[in-house]
């Protein structure tokens, strides 16, 4: 029975891998999906047969723990199953990002409940046998435990700041506590001289180390994500994604389960790239997003220069420019899909396509709060994924395209990052915007982005604010353009 | 208070200081406006036009007796007598070169504001009179020229032969010359241009022409005019004015300097030199004209058939629309300087604008004479060469690269300190580690080329699968200790969340994406 369920982990193992690349390209991305789903379902059901095995074990003499174990897997299992697709089924896409933060947080605690479990189980069985558990491999056991439940705590906490940030129930300002380096630094320095302990200690007398650490793991994960301004979501995301993986990873190890460090790793890895590329798109570097706290580093430079005036558009002109347009670009950033104006801004590229006008959409790798945010929305609104292009794509076209749209973006089209070597975005790529003809910025106000730094490009000649809500806006545009 | 349109006083003038249109803008900010009986007949704005769009025509007094009086010229010695003290009149009333008219004014105890001494910053380009009124006139130098010109414009290849396209060389990438540039490469011809300032080459390449470049050092520009030139540049490019203008069907001159006669470019030996039939527009005729030949407001035929034309009044050759455009410019002032829509006109002398149109200002309607105004202070246009000494040179000493044998050194300490651990850690956790390494090498290379936009379905489908955890709580639940077969049970709910969540949202996303 054993081998079976080994077999199937090792099955679940490679359906997860061609799972995750076949999420690489649009074509493949639903088989991928499916392929997941496979996995998943090979590995429960496997894991269930090894528990219905044991009632049939003849050396366990009590059976009712089973019994109760598996009433317990049931219930708990149709319960989560349920709540997961009805967050599924309700969430607007607009709050991928909540929801993606939220399901992190579950994967930290249930890491840490593993883990705790795990601990729980050795130590009763030491005081009860007397140590014939685990003796020969006590302390590297110990320090899985340990280093599972850190992982998975700090995750906890860092996920659900995230998810309050995120649904705007929490300040998106960065926190920053005087010395806050010093702070992290300190928390994995006793959480190290915990875990030396811990790994040195038999049955209850681990918890409590074990308890410290997770209080502090827990604090380190608040703090972590705290300090990081609602801007750098994509990163912090993406990062805890990492962070998630990991945790599963190290519940494998404690477990000794395979299928667990094999997917864990996978999930690791993965967020861990997603964070780098998310960190290359932010000129940022990757160590300081994986020791948290970036989002405010460097003299926020709130020097107050005059950049000349701007200039308004109403929206009858702007539609008027599109229509004579051959070829417009359409920047969207967070401002659309906080206005939900995807699909206003869907309908409008329909009718400037029906005249025969070349739409495409830019989108800056960090447009968002999630990786990928802007492409999830557009495709809501139906708009087709290949006039969807990524900033690399567009950059060289700018040039010979008469109309940018900015849509809800700031400082990702921010000419400041490549002109002034003293801004605090400098060397961030940006879409070259302000290369177009016309550019049409639509903004609620003057207000600066999420990097506090005003933007140049709504004072270049060639720029236009069409100041409103995005949503009515759009849809003024597209009633103007009949 | 109550704004005066009057007419024009000046022989031939066509133009009018506000059409219909503009008017009842004028009176959505407050005020109360007149217009004088038959200002607007010139322009295609009949008394009955602004009658139907609810603005009073009335004779000249009460036009005259009014608060605030907008006109297109300077008014006339009489005209200020007309003007009562303390009243506001805005016009074009190029203070800079009628010294003896701001004196008047200022005796008649009124405000005066220049329309054509509008800053050039982006801000005031609403209110930009001359640039709307070179704007048409550059159009219509070009029409003008066509109308004189014996051929077309537009090359052609027809069964009665071969039709080369002319060749036109506008002087001066200013408003004008732009506008010109534009209309003449509309009409199919082929577009040269100079300009003394070479910032401007990319407007002029922008606009279809090709930019006449002169070996010589050149000055940016810093409040957005033109300057004369140093002698030894002088020489270069005169040389370069005869060549091109030889070459050229059409010439088009547009330099202009202010406060300053039109610097002469176009010689009467070169004049002398080019074919029969070409025509030069001579936009600076006002100020002395680009070119010798040049007599103002008059069509000239040179000995050698080039007709030279110096129309000063281009821009009223097109009345309707410059003086909808002049309209409008004052509309947007008025706004500026009724910052209420009160319909009371209030100026501020902090703002650069305000402050620069400002000739006169009488004192609270009080006083006999009013104060001169004139000259402003300078307005700077371009920011950027004024705060080069505030950007400090970041990268002042880049870090040197690091010895690339660091990296090896600290791969191999890593190595050994691993090996080391590796030797302590009981058997039983290598295989573990083994199987760990590998998946996060498989992962990085899986990951590693994902489309962007698909990141959002991936991070959500890793969720899903992050949620496997639920097979380690599954084996814990029933373990023979209630307390953790509850926190296994809490951790399954937690885990089951993630399967069903992750994978149907990932679902629902990737069947949104769809190709066009």
């Amino acid at each position: 029975m054993v081998s079976f369920v080994t077999g199937a982990y090792i099955l679940a193992a490679l359906l997860f891998i061609l799972a995750l690349a076949g999420l690489s390209k649009h074509e493949t991305a639903r088989r991928g999906n499916a392929f997941g789903m496979a996995g998943m379902a090979l590995a429960v059901v496997a894991t269930l047969l090894l528990v219905l095995d044991y009632l049939t074990d003849d050396l366990i003499v009590d059976k009712t723990p089973i019994v109760i174990g598996l009433v317990i897997i049931l219930v708990a299992g149709t319960v989560g199953a349920v709540i997961g697709i009805r967050l599924a089924r309700g969430v607007e896409m607009t709050g991928m990002p909540e929801l993606i933060a939220m399901m992190h947080s579950f994967v930290g605690l249930a890491a840490v409940l593993v883990g705790y479990n795990t601990f729980i189980e050795v130590a009763s069985a030491h005081s009860t046998v007397g140590g014939a558990v685990g003796a020969e491999s006590g302390a590297v056991h110990n320090a899985e435990v340990f280093i599972g439940v850190f992982i998975g705590a700090v995750t906890f906490t860092g996920s659900i700041v995230a998810n309050l940030k995120l649904s705007a129930r929490m300040r998106s300002a960065p926190i920053a506590l005087p010395g806050r380096h010093l702070l992290n630094l300190g928390i994995l320095v006793v959480s190290a001289v915990l875990m030396v302990w811990f790994m040195l200690t038999d049955g209850w007398v681990g918890m409590a180390p074990l308890a410290v650490m997770t209080v502090l793991a827990l604090v380190l994960g608040f703090h972590l994500v705290a300090a990081i301004g609602g801007g750098d979501m994509p990163v912090v995301v993406s990062m805890l994604n990492s962070y998630s993986g990991w945790a599963a990873a190290a519940a494998g190890f404690m477990l000794g389960n395979d299928l667990l460090i094999i997917t864990g790793a996978l999930v690791g890895s993965s967020g861990a790239i997603l964070s780098y590329i998310m960190c290359k798109a932010m000129n940022r570097s990757f160590v300081s997003v994986i020791a948290g706290g970036f989002g405010s580093d460097g003299a926020v430079s709130g020097e107050a220069r005059d950049y000349g005036e701007h200039r308004e558009i109403q929206a009858d002109d702007v539609a008027d420019l599109l229509a004579h347009a051959s070829s417009v670009v359409i920047t969207p950033g967070y401002g659309m899909a906080v206005a939900q104006a995807q699909y206003p801004v869907a309908e409008m590229t329909k009718k400037l396509r029906e005249k025969g006008v070349d739409v495409r959409f830019g989108i800056h790798p960090v447009a968002g709060r999630l990786p990928g945010h802007m492409n999830v929305l557009l495709a809501e609104a139906r708009v087709p994924y290949d006039i969807v292009l990524e900033m690399d794509e567009v950059n060289d076209d700018f040039p010979d395209t008469d109309v940018v749209l900015v849509i809800g973006a700031n400082d990702t089209v921010n000419p400041a990052a490549l002109e002034e070597p003293g801004s605090p975005i400098a060397g961030m790529p940006v879409l070259e915007v302000w290369n177009a003809r016309d550019v049409i910025v639509f903004k609620r106000s003057m207000a600066t982005g999420y990097a506090g730094v005003q933007n140049p490009l709504f004072f270049k000649d060639n720029a236009q604010m069409l100041f409103g809500d995005a949503k009515d806006k759009v849809n003024e545009i597209v009633a103007a353009l009949g | 208070m109550r704004i005066g349109i009057p007419r024009e006083s000046r022989p031939g003038e066509t133009l009018v200081a506000a059409t219909a249109k503009t008017a009842s803008q004028l009176a959505a900010l407050g005020y109360d406006v007149v217009v004088e009986q038959g200002a607007g007949a010139a322009a295609d704005q009949p008394d009955v036009a602004f009658t139907d769009a609810g603005v009073r025509v009335v004779p000249a007094d009460e036009v005259w007796s009014s608060d605030v009086v907008v006109k297109v010229n300077a008014p006339t010695d009489d005209e200020v007598g007309r003007l009562r003290p303390g009243a506001t009149v805005i016009a074009l009333l190029a203070p800079a070169r009628s010294p003896e008219l701001v004196e008047r004014l200022s005796a008649a105890g009124v405000t005066a504001l220049a329309m054509d001494a509008v800053p050039r910053i982006s801000r005031a380009q609403s209110m930009d009179v001359l640039s709307s009124m070179a704007n048409v006139a550059g159009y219509r130098a070009v029409i003008e020229s066509a109308h004189e010109f014996g051929r077309l414009f537009t090359g052609q290849v027809t069964a009665a032969g071969k039709v080369p396209p002319a060749r036109v060389f506008v002087v001066g990438a200013g408003v004008a010359g732009l506008a010109a540039i534009g209309a003449a490469g509309s009409l199919g011809a082929i577009v040269r241009a100079f300009d003394v300032r070479p910032e401007v080459a990319e407007q002029v390449e922008s606009m279809g022409a090709q930019f006449v470049t002169v070996d010589m050092e050149q000055e940016v520009s810093a409040d957005g005019y033109a300057k004369e030139m140093t002698a030894e540049q002088e020489a270069a490019t005169a040389a370069m004015y005869d060549e091109e203008a030889r070459a050229a069907d059409i010439v088009i001159t547009t330099a202009l300097i202010p406060g300053r006669p039109a610097p002469l470019l176009v010689t009467a030996e070169t004049v002398a030199a080019m074919r029969p039939g070409s025509v030069i527009v001579d936009m600076a005729a006002a100020n002395g004209g680009n070119v010798a030949a040049t007599v103002k407001d008059e069509r000239v035929v040179t000995a050698n058939g080039v007709t030279v034309l110096g129309y000063t009044d281009l821009a009223g050759r097109l009345a309707a629309q410059t003086s909808q455009l002049y309209g409008t410019n004052v509309v947007n002032l008025l706004k500026l300087l009724t910052p209420e829509k009160d319909g009371v006109l209030t100026l501020d002398m902090d703002d650069v604008v305000q402050r620069g149109i400002t000739v006169t200002r009488s004192v609270d309607g009080q006083g006999e004479t009013a104060e001169v105004m004139w000259p402003p202070p300078p307005v700077q246009v371009s920011a950027a060469p004024a705060d080069t000494t505030k950007v400090v040179p970041v990268e002042a000493a880049p870090s040197p690269p690091p010895d690339p044998r660091r990296r090896w050194y600290a791969a191999g300490l890593g190595a050994v300190v691993f090996l080391a651990l590796a030797t302590l850690a009981p058997p039983s956790f290598l295989p573990s580690l083994t199987v760990f390494v590998l998946a996060v090498v498989i992962g990085f290379y899986v990951i590693g080329n994902v489309h962007h936009a698909l990141h959002t379905p991936l991070m959500s489908v890793t969720n899903a699968i992050s949620g496997i955890i639920v097979v380690g709580a599954i084996l814990q639940a029933p373990i023979d200790n209630l307390a953790v077969q509850v926190i296994a049970g809490v951790a399954i709910l937690l885990a089951s969340i993630n399967v069903f969540g992750g994978f149907l949202v990932t679902r629902r996303m990737l069947n949104m994406f769809q190709k066009g």
